[in-house]
């Protein structure tokens, strides 16, 4: 098992993440009561209370987690908070993080030309934002 | 005049940086000043024997002490006045420690320079002091308590057995409260009821007790010593003398209706009696259920009555009292649990408030179950508390602890039961609480820490599932209940909003009434001579709810036992030669205490002294003993004298509650502030009118400051919204004449702000300094027509 070291870089994710959202992350007490009301806890590899956990310990890890990517902004988890968070707009600024790393995840040098002829041209413009990938 | 001025050493803590030969000899040259001595100790005995002596010698009539501050040794030279044939009120100490030796202890030559503008302040103002004669209200022995539950019965058995005399409200039929419905207490698991009526019963025999159930409040007027009561009663339409409680009645009526005492688990007739362990134990007719008061036929009851006690024609009676002192414990309600809508309460039937379990366990323990249990079940806990969604972000304090031995009682009452409580934290806090919480781990009590999210009904079976994270495994938990029972949490209740309006309690964030102090007057009020106790205060168990009960009816004895109360002297008062009766005055006053005839008239009794009417008398008609006009004027006038070249200077008007000795505690840190401020001491910021400021600028002043008690924390109901009125009047007045209206700042602080308070000083000091003196002319033309000023546009109304 990984210990867990703190350091200034895990107070630093934390702030950004806490800018980017507007949300008072360190508030979450941790009740569950989101993971509880979200309709796609079950698909998710952690569960929004975790998420909020490892954002509030500032592990950049969650980063690699697809929670931020299923939530679908469905809102239960925000009307029910009892500290009055908004979970979507902390997984929003989690892909937001992450989105603007611009990890170019294909390179089109080596997208051989009949293929490349076949491809949607949305798909390649996208991938040039780095939008997707 | 004769004026004696004292220079204290205090055993070097001052001597040691100011120079106390210096000021002694200053104030000796003083106009009015007979003699000015230095002394090592003042306030030791020997101390006081120089003064007392030289009071005799002399023929002293004003004393001046520079010395610590009014705060710390105030009483002890007031006293030594008194002894010496003065009055209390012609004494002034000027705050040389606090304000001079300990905050400038590195600038020891400044240091005295300030100590002898402290004592020429304090000797301006000395010479205008009055003698002010002592105050005393009369008062009896009567009390009303407001609500009948555990609180309100141990305070009128409190009182009553130390012989006052009790006047006892409820407005149920019966006396008991919430804690006469619950099952048993955490965590000794005492019957409840059967420790309560014994109280309850005491309550009913005895003699300086005078119980009035089925009663409200209709109005309180007055004040500590004659609050004026009126009662509205509501007819029981039973004669209490002629019923002897046979019950012929209820079995024969014919109508039935959800019953209240048992959570409307159960029927009961019309006539009815509230509970096997009512107290009064007499029969009363519900008169919205009742089929002749509402249906006007039926008169069952009437004729079946042996004992010809059925009264129809009963009216509702008001009822008169005065009273000395009251106690409020109007206690709590239950948070309405239909407002999570996604508990389901209410909606469906196996999800139930604790409340109601609490009924259903004490019917089941009897032999007579209300309704089923069922074998599976599960507590949500913090419905209705710690909850932003709905407004309550506190926490209820008691449902982790009731939730603890609710789990145990269905475990002992059905061992095969599963029993779950479902939590975010347990709170085990008070005495025993931890070992019970873990006798419930023990019997098998299954604690699951989260939130539940959901809960939802089978239509068919009608049982219950939670979806819920388990969030120490960080699983997600969907199970199936036979009953699901919400720990609802603690609110204020109608009645108490009604109380706290009569009497016009102030009430904390949270809806709960406010205490005077939370740590030092915890059942106090801001109104002299109300008091609270139990839940009307906040959430609390019995215990704790038992021992403010207690201290409030020590509070109430205190004022009462001694037959006479004795007020601050400082009250306000009208210069009536002065005032036109315009009623400017008279909607402000926060205690209501100005009522305006011909003139204006102060209630002494009401009046706090804060002095914030002042500022909206145009005719300077009002003003304030101790800190009248004329005195402050003077003080300031002395404190800006003997400025050199371009030397500026900052007054800061410190109220006495937080600010005053805020600077103390700044002073006894040794923390360095400017030492061109010097501080005027005043009950309330809001004490320093528009005009005042004014003429502060107008006599020198380069820099304003008034300190204000948060209002928290303050003993005078809207003072801060007051000083930054007046402030922000100031600030207008200074733009139009072109002096930088940031000469003029003010703060909130609480006694423990040092930083707080340096901060300010030294920014007001340092922009001050920056912008310079204020030119002459524009300092007199602030003394044209301020008072025309101000109320031509109307800023201070």
């Amino acid at each position: 098992m990984d210990k867990l070291v703190i350091s200034n870089e895990n107070e630093k994710f934390l702030k950004k993440i806490s800018e980017l959202s507007g949300q008072v992350i360190t508030s979450c007490d941790q009740c569950g009561v989101c993971s509880g009301s979200c309709p796609m806890t079950l698909d998710m590899d952690i569960t929004p209370s975790m998420m909020m956990r490892k954002v509030q310990l500032g592990q950049q890890e969650v980063l690699e987690n697809k929670t931020p990517w299923i939530c679908a902004s469905c809102f239960t988890c925000t009307v029910r908070c009892p500290r009055g968070l908004d979970l979507s707009k902390v997984a929003e600024a989690l892909r937001q993080v992450k989105l603007r790393e611009s990890i170019d995840r294909v390179n089109i040098n080596a997208i051989p030309e009949e293929e490349l002829i076949q491809l949607p041209q949305i798909a390649l413009v996208g991938c040039f934002r780095k939008c997707t990938g | 005049m004769r004026i004696g001025v004292y220079i204290c050493h205090c055993g070097g803590n001052i001597s040691e940086v100011v120079d106390v030969k210096q000021v002694a000899s200053f104030a000796e040259r003083q106009p009015g000043v007979v003699i000015a001595r230095d002394y090592e100790h003042m306030c030791s005995e020997l101390g006081q024997k120089l003064i007392l002596d030289d009071i005799k010698k002399y023929k002293l009539n004003r004393v001046v002490v520079s010395a610590c501050s009014p705060q710390f040794h105030g009483n002890t030279f007031m006293s030594t006045l008194e002894n010496g044939g003065l009055n209390p009120y012609v004494l002034e100490m000027a705050n040389i420690r606090e304000q001079c030796a300990w905050p400038h202890f590195d600038i020891p030559l400044d240091a005295t320079e300030k100590a002898k503008g402290l004592t020429a302040m304090s000797i301006a103002k000395v010479k205008l002091d009055k003698p002010i004669e002592k105050k005393f209200l009369p008062i009896g022995k009567r009390v009303l308590i407001i609500g009948a539950g555990i609180a309100g019965i141990q305070a009128a058995l409190d009182l009553a057995d130390a012989g006052f005399e009790v006047y006892l409200v409820e407005k149920a039929p019966t006396i008991g409260g919430k804690m006469a419905l619950l099952s048993r207490t955490f965590p000794t698991e005492d019957c409840a009821a059967c420790i309560l009526t014994p109280k309850m019963a005491d309550v009913a025999a005895h003699p300086n007790i005078k119980l009035f159930t089925l009663s409200e409040i209709e109005k309180i007027n007055g004040f500590l010593g004659n609050f004026k009561v009126t009662l509205n009663k509501k007819p029981s339409y039973v004669n209490e003398d002629k019923c002897a409680s046979c019950g012929i009645c209820t079995e024969k009526c014919p109508q039935r209706v959800s019953n209240e005492f048992n959570e409307g688990l159960n029927n009961r007739k019309a006539i009815y009696i509230p509970s096997e362990i009512a107290v009064p134990y007499k029969y009363l007719i519900d008169e919205k259920a009742c089929l002749y008061l509402t249906k006007g036929r039926c008169r069952v009851c009437e004729k079946s009555c042996p004992q010809k006690a059925i009264e129809f024609n009963q009216k509702p009676k008001k009822i008169n009292i005065t009273v000395d002192t009251i106690i409020v414990t109007t206690g709590y309600d239950i948070f309405d649990a239909t407002q999570k809508k996604e508990y389901g309460y209410g909606r469906y039937e196996n999800v139930i408030t604790a409340l109601e379990l609490e009924r259903m366990i004490v019917y089941e323990a009897s032999g007579k179950p209300l309704r089923k249990i069922g074998n599976r079940v599960a507590f949500i806990q913090c419905v209705g508390s710690r909850d932003e969604q709905i407004g309550r972000e506190y926490c209820s304090r008691i449902c982790c602890m009731y939730a603890t031995k609710l789990s145990q009682l269905l475990k002992r009452g059905d061992p095969k039961r599963d029993v779950y409580v479902f939590y975010t934290d347990l709170r085990a806090y008070g005495k025993g609480f931890e070992e019970y919480y873990k006798r419930a781990q023990r019997s098998g009590v299954k604690f699951i820490r989260g939130r539940v999210a959901e809960v939802v009904e089978d239509f068919k079976s009608k049982k219950v599932t939670l979806r819920v994270e388990d969030t120490l495994t960080r699983q997600i938990i969907e199970s199936e209940f036979d009953l699901v029972v919400l720990s609802v949490g603690l609110g204020p209740n109608a009645g108490t909003n009604k109380i706290a309006e009569i009497l016009k309690l102030a009430k904390s964030p949270d809806g709960f009434l406010q205490e005077a102090h939370p740590k030092f007057k915890p059942v106090d009020t801001l109104i002299e001579g109300v008091f609270i106790a139990g839940c009307v205060q906040g959430p609390k168990d019995i215990p704790d709810t038992v021992a403010q009960a207690g201290a409030a009816s020590s509070r109430a004895i205190r004022l009462m036992n001694k037959k006479k109360f004795e007020m601050t002297p400082i009250k306000a008062f009208v210069h009536e030669e002065l005032c036109d009766g315009c009623r400017l005055c008279e909607d402000h006053c926060p205690v209501n205490a100005i009522s305006v005839s011909k003139t204006a008239n102060i209630n002494e009794a009401l009046c706090k002294g804060c002095g914030s009417c002042i500022a909206y008398c145009p005719k300077d008609a009002l003003d304030l003993s101790y800190y009248e006009n004329s005195q402050l004027l003077a003080q300031i006038k002395a404190g800006l004298e003997n400025k050199k070249g371009d030397e500026v200077r900052v007054l800061i008007f410190a109220d006495d509650t937080c600010t005053y000795r805020l600077a103390d505690n700044v002073g006894t840190s040794k923390i360095a502030y400017s030492p061109i401020a010097r501080i005027i001491r005043i009950p309330s910021g809001s004490r320093v009118t528009p005009k005042l400021m004014l003429n502060a600028f107008k006599f020198g002043a380069d820099g304003v400051f008034i300190g204000e008690c948060e209002q928290k924390a303050s003993p005078y109901p809207n003072s801060v919204a007051e000083v930054e009125k007046n402030v922000e009047a100031v600030r207008n007045i200074l733009e139009e004449e072109e002096i930088e209206p940031e000469r003029v700042r003010w703060a909130a602080f609480v006694t423990v702000m040092l930083k707080g308070f340096t901060n300010n000083v030294n920014t007001l000091a340092d922009f001050v300094k920056k912008a310079g003196l204020i030119p002459n002319e524009k300092r007199q033309n602030l003394g044209e027509n301020i008072s025309e000023k101000l109320f031509a546009k109307k800023v201070s109304v």
